[in-house]
């Protein structure tokens, strides 16, 4: 097992350079004048200039300035935000929890209806059920999310005024966060009512989130359940006499799983996409909306390292997926 | 009384007017006997165990007069009631190891799982019994097995592993499907030896589906001739083999190269087994039978008793009585 | 092994339906394919024809219709079938010039993606010494984003703007044609025929191009279906973040940006273009259903 994530790590190292290559060079590659884009204004003074260039480190070679920002990368250093002059980590931090607990809610609502509706459909295949989800998820997987939200806001929200419009948690209460997930804040805090409130606020982002991985995970389940349902170890399952349910549990589900997995993992990066679009639809106040918001008023150093902690984030998300992968599949686990 | 007792059984898949993969299969199996059950491929072999232990699945049905085990009809027992006899009173082995076993588990938790199930045996117990299953047959190291992974074991230790699990309920009929088809030349006779050396160990009877007459030769009692989900012909071993009464036996029995007397060229028969859309209306081994006549175009024989054996013949050979 | 022995000696291959009849065979089966087939035929007409079809100019403004409802609807005017926006300008003609647009953008997008990917797939595939991997890995950092992000990403350098969207979404889509062109060289290099090939003396670009190429293009031509229907949501995508092409154009996801203001007081401005994005994306994944079961049976469980 030791080895096994060894190696892991070890492809981890090149793809993450590869990351910081790619964010340094799409810094570089901004058509026009660095500095002027930076400051945002025409025909800077060609002193202001030249010390812009020197500060930058724009002036030297374009290996020195890799080495440079790799360094301070090394460093924790992530730089600060032109707008609001406030490091790009600590942003990142405060706002990271909020991203985290919306996909969190998605990935249960996707995981777990998705889980069961895959199954269903796989032991009633041909079923109206079947055909129902099948149908279902095709339409969720060409679905584009950022109308859906819409749509959802304006049937829940503005039709029947259910849920609230957007936002986390309503301007009344007063939460301090202490976890940055606004469900055990509200249960710390001693606002009454504000925990249901902050959950009514949660809940069409979440679907809306869901939606996409909901529909793969139901796909996959399905067809990856058929396939073992007719494998020669269900078989033998059966001809033990054990109990149906844990033939499919037990010596079904737990194979079914396996690329199942994969796909949950996959759709993490889906999720992150997702989230940039749906924070902005409910003004989730996440990092999706921050780095959207950054490429609007051209904030180019949370641009550039927001895009490098996201990519960053995936691959350690996928990094952990492959590790799952390798508990819940012996023969990956002891392939040399 | 026999053990096991099997009347008209049918099995289809699809709705009423498919053709029957079993047509009106009679067997009995005694306690403590070996029953071979031989037959070229899509003959109905094994589906006619499977329908036994009640592993057909939609869109298959079974329907028989009676399928009595051990003194219970399984037809009429409910699911929960038959899972308490199928995999303890009577169980079975696949024929491919590599593949029956799940490759998510160790051996020891799906050997323990049977413990569990019908011996309610669990924890120190439960090791214990899947231990001494493995020293049965004969897997060296057997403590490390336990925690073995399907992978990492050969086909033949992977068939021994399915043998212990299938014997784990102490079960009084034994089902083993083509049990060493799927394994090495060198693999089969251990295999063999080891189901036979358990079955007179345990005194169970054995159903032994299989193609290998030779293998038959050596081990049954008795032999049951499939052709087409029909047994056309039911006898004692040696008997059958020396002087088989249905055609389709005796061309069976011309394929082994013991058999064939030195012969330049293995004989065979003509055509292939009749499938759905072409079964003969009379005989169904009429259109590839050499002996054929006009009656077997038109009528079909019923299993009836010969000189040594049952045949579904109406011309049959071999009749000089000793 | 049911199929009886034919009696007569006929020469089998004669009585074979041609490449193509036996393909639509196939197709034809799938109900949900022909019809996806059905409805994008429809929106390539309206795309082809866009000036002709749309009832209006799609730019001109109505000021005495704003926000008009669809004909249906009480309020409804017969010349405007499906509404009017927040100008006054006539929904049906804008979501008709915008298939135009989303058809562009998925058409060259997957033209700009497939044959840079193609080649790449071709080069990691043949030379799996140093080339192929370092290819391999420069593709794995890419997907290390999530394509809609590294589209973002993209568009946040080279600025807003329709060429920009569609250069965007090419790069954001070359892993996959590379990877999976990869894989079925891979696959194609250990067979027989390629050997015999081999041995003959083809060169180095016949084996590529002729030889092994022909035999890796149904995952490529299921995949191109597929990256296209995302590319029409990435880009619709970009275009409600206002990275895409620009308003008064009328993208589908543009239109959808500017129209989330009325969202409680006209929701056909809203549902209209987003519903149009659904039922083309879901069209064209149907077909892409179908033309992997026709084309390869093999990869039916692969999605």
């Amino acid at each position: 097992m030791f080895s096994f994530i060894a190696r892991r790590v070890g492809l981890l190292i090149p793809t993450f350079f590869g990351i910081t290559l790619l964010t340094f060079a799409l810094i570089r590659l901004i058509p026009g004048d660095p500095v002027e884009v930076m400051m945002g204004e025409r025909r800077v003074d060609p002193e202001m200039h030249a010390q812009a260039m020197e500060r930058l480190g724009l002036n030297k070679p374009l290996y020195a300035q890799y080495i440079d920002y790799v360094g301070k990368l090394a460093h924790g250093d992530l730089g600060e935000s032109l707008r609001t002059r406030t490091s790009v980590w600590s942003e990142f931090t405060s706002l990271f929890p909020a991203t985290l607990e919306l996909s969190i809610a998605a990935l249960i609502f996707a995981g777990i209806l998705g889980l069961l509706a895959g199954v269903i459909a796989a032991l009633k295949r041909g079923s109206l059920f079947d055909h129902g989800v099948m149908g279902i998820s095709l339409a969720g997987y060409s679905m584009p999310i950022f109308w859906w939200g819409l749509i959802l806001i304006m049937f829940f929200s503005v039709s029947l005024g259910w849920t609230p419009v957007s936002g986390r948690i309503d301007l009344l209460y007063d939460i301090p966060p202490k976890t940055g997930f606004m469900l055990i804040d509200t249960l710390l805090s001693d606002e009454e009512g504000s925990f249901m409130d902050a959950l009514r606020h949660l809940i069409l982002p979440a679907i809306v989130l869901g939606t996409i991985p909901l529909a793969v995970i139901a796909r996959m389940t399905r067809s990856s359940m058929l396939e073992v349902l007719r494998e020669d170890y269900v078989r033998t399952a059966r001809a033990k006499g054990l109990s149906p349910a844990r033939v499919v549990f037990v010596h079904g589900l737990r194979n079914a799983l396996i690329p199942v997995l994969t796909v949950f993992g996959l759709q993490v990066g889906t999720l992150l996409a997702g989230a940039v679009l749906t924070e902005t639809i409910f003004s989730w106040p996440g990092i999706g909306k921050w780095l959207i918001e950054a490429i609007g008023a051209r904030d180019y150093p949370v641009v550039q390292n927001g895009i490098l902690l996201i990519a960053c984030l995936v691959i350690l998300v996928n990094f952990v997926v492959d590790i799952l992968y390798g508990f819940a599949n012996p023969r990956i686990r002891h392939q040399r | 009384m026999s053990l096991l007792n099997i009347k008209n059984l049918n099995v289809r898949f699809g709705d009423a007017t498919a053709t029957p993969v079993v047509d009106g299969l009679d067997l009995a199996v005694d306690k403590g006997e070996v029953l071979a059950i031989v037959g070229e491929s899509g003959s109905g072999k094994s589906v006619t165990m499977m329908a036994l232990m009640g592993l057909i699945e939609h869109p298959g049905i079974v329907t028989a007069d009676a399928l009595v085990f051990d003194g219970k009809d399984m037809l009429t027992l409910n699911a929960r009631q038959r899972r308490k006899i199928v995999g303890k009173d009577m169980s079975m082995v696949f024929q491919d190891p590599m593949t029956a076993l799940n490759p998510s588990y160790t051996v020891g938790f799906q050997i323990k799982e049977v413990l569990k199930q019908h011996l309610g045996l669990s924890g120190r117990a439960a090791h214990q019994r899947a231990l001494e299953l493995l020293q049965k047959v004969e897997i060296p190291g057997a403590a490390q097995r336990l925690d073995a992974y399907p992978h990492q074991l050969s086909g033949g230790m992977s068939q021994r592993v399915a043998i212990a699990m299938a014997i784990a309920g102490e079960p009084k009929l034994l089902i083993a499907d083509e049990p060493t088809t799927a394994l090495d030349v060198t693999i089969q006779a251990q295999i063999m030896d080891l189901l036979l050396a358990l079955q007179k160990e345990q005194d169970m009877a054995l159903v032994l589906i299989t193609h290998d007459l030779a293998v038959v030769a050596e081990t049954a009692q008795r032999v049951c001739v499939m052709y087409a989900g029909q047994a056309v012909e039911v006898g004692q071993v040696p008997g059958l083999f020396d002087v088989p009464a249905h055609p389709y036996s005796e061309a069976l029995l011309a394929a082994i190269p013991e058999h064939s007397m030195g012969a330049a060229r293995l004989s065979t028969l003509p055509g292939i087994v009749p499938g759905r859309y072409d079964r003969p209306s009379g005989c169904l081994l009429s259109p590839r039978c050499p002996y054929v006549q006009d009656k077997c175009r038109q009528q079909r024989p019923g299993l009836d008793p010969k000189a040594h054996s049952l045949a579904r013949c109406f011309f049959p050979l071999n009749q000089e009585v000793a | 092994m049911s199929t009886p022995t034919p009696v007569a000696a006929v020469d089998q291959s004669l009585l074979y339906p041609s490449v193509y009849k036996e393909f639509w065979q196939h197709f034809s089966k799938n109900k949900g394919a022909v019809a996806g087939l059905a409805f994008m035929l429809v929106i390539v007409f309206c795309a082809l024809f866009a000036p002709w079809v749309a009832p209006h100019d799609p730019s001109e403004q109505y000021r005495d219709f704003l926000l008009t409802p669809p004909v249906w609807l009480e309020g409804g005017q017969w010349q405007f079938l499906l509404g009017t926006d927040e100008l006054g300008r006539d929904l049906l003609s804008r979501l008709i010039q915008g298939s135009r647009l989303s058809l562009l953008i998925g058409l060259s997008s997957v033209v700009m993606s497939l044959i840079p990917g193609i080649l790449m797939g071709l080069l990691a595939g043949f030379f799996p010494k140093i080339l192929g991997p370092t290819i391999m890995r420069l593709m794995d950092i890419m997907l290390a984003l999530p394509s809609l992000l590294l589209a973002v990403a993209i568009v946040a350098i080279l600025g807003p703007g329709l060429i920009n969207t569609v250069i965007a979404i090419a790069i954001v889509s070359l892993p996959s044609y590379v990877r999976l062109t990869r894989a079925a060289v891979m696959g194609e290099l250990n067979r027989d025929y390629v050997t015999a090939a081999r041995l003959a003396g083809a060169t180095l670009p016949r084996l590529m191009f002729i030889t092994v190429l022909p035999n890796c293009m149904a995952p490529l031509i299921v995949q191109a279906t597929l990256s296209f229907s995302s590319a029409i949501l990435d880009a619709a995508a970009l275009g409600f973040l206002g990275l895409g092409v620009q308003p008064p154009t009328p993208e589908w996801g543009t239109m959808l940006a500017s129209a989330r203001d009325y969202i409680e007081r006209a929701w056909w401005v809203v549902s209209l273009p987003g519903l149009t994005i659904l039922l083309s994306v879901l069209a064209i994944n149907l077909m892409g259903d179908g033309l992997r079961d026709a084309l390869d049976p093999k990869l039916k469980n692969a999605a």
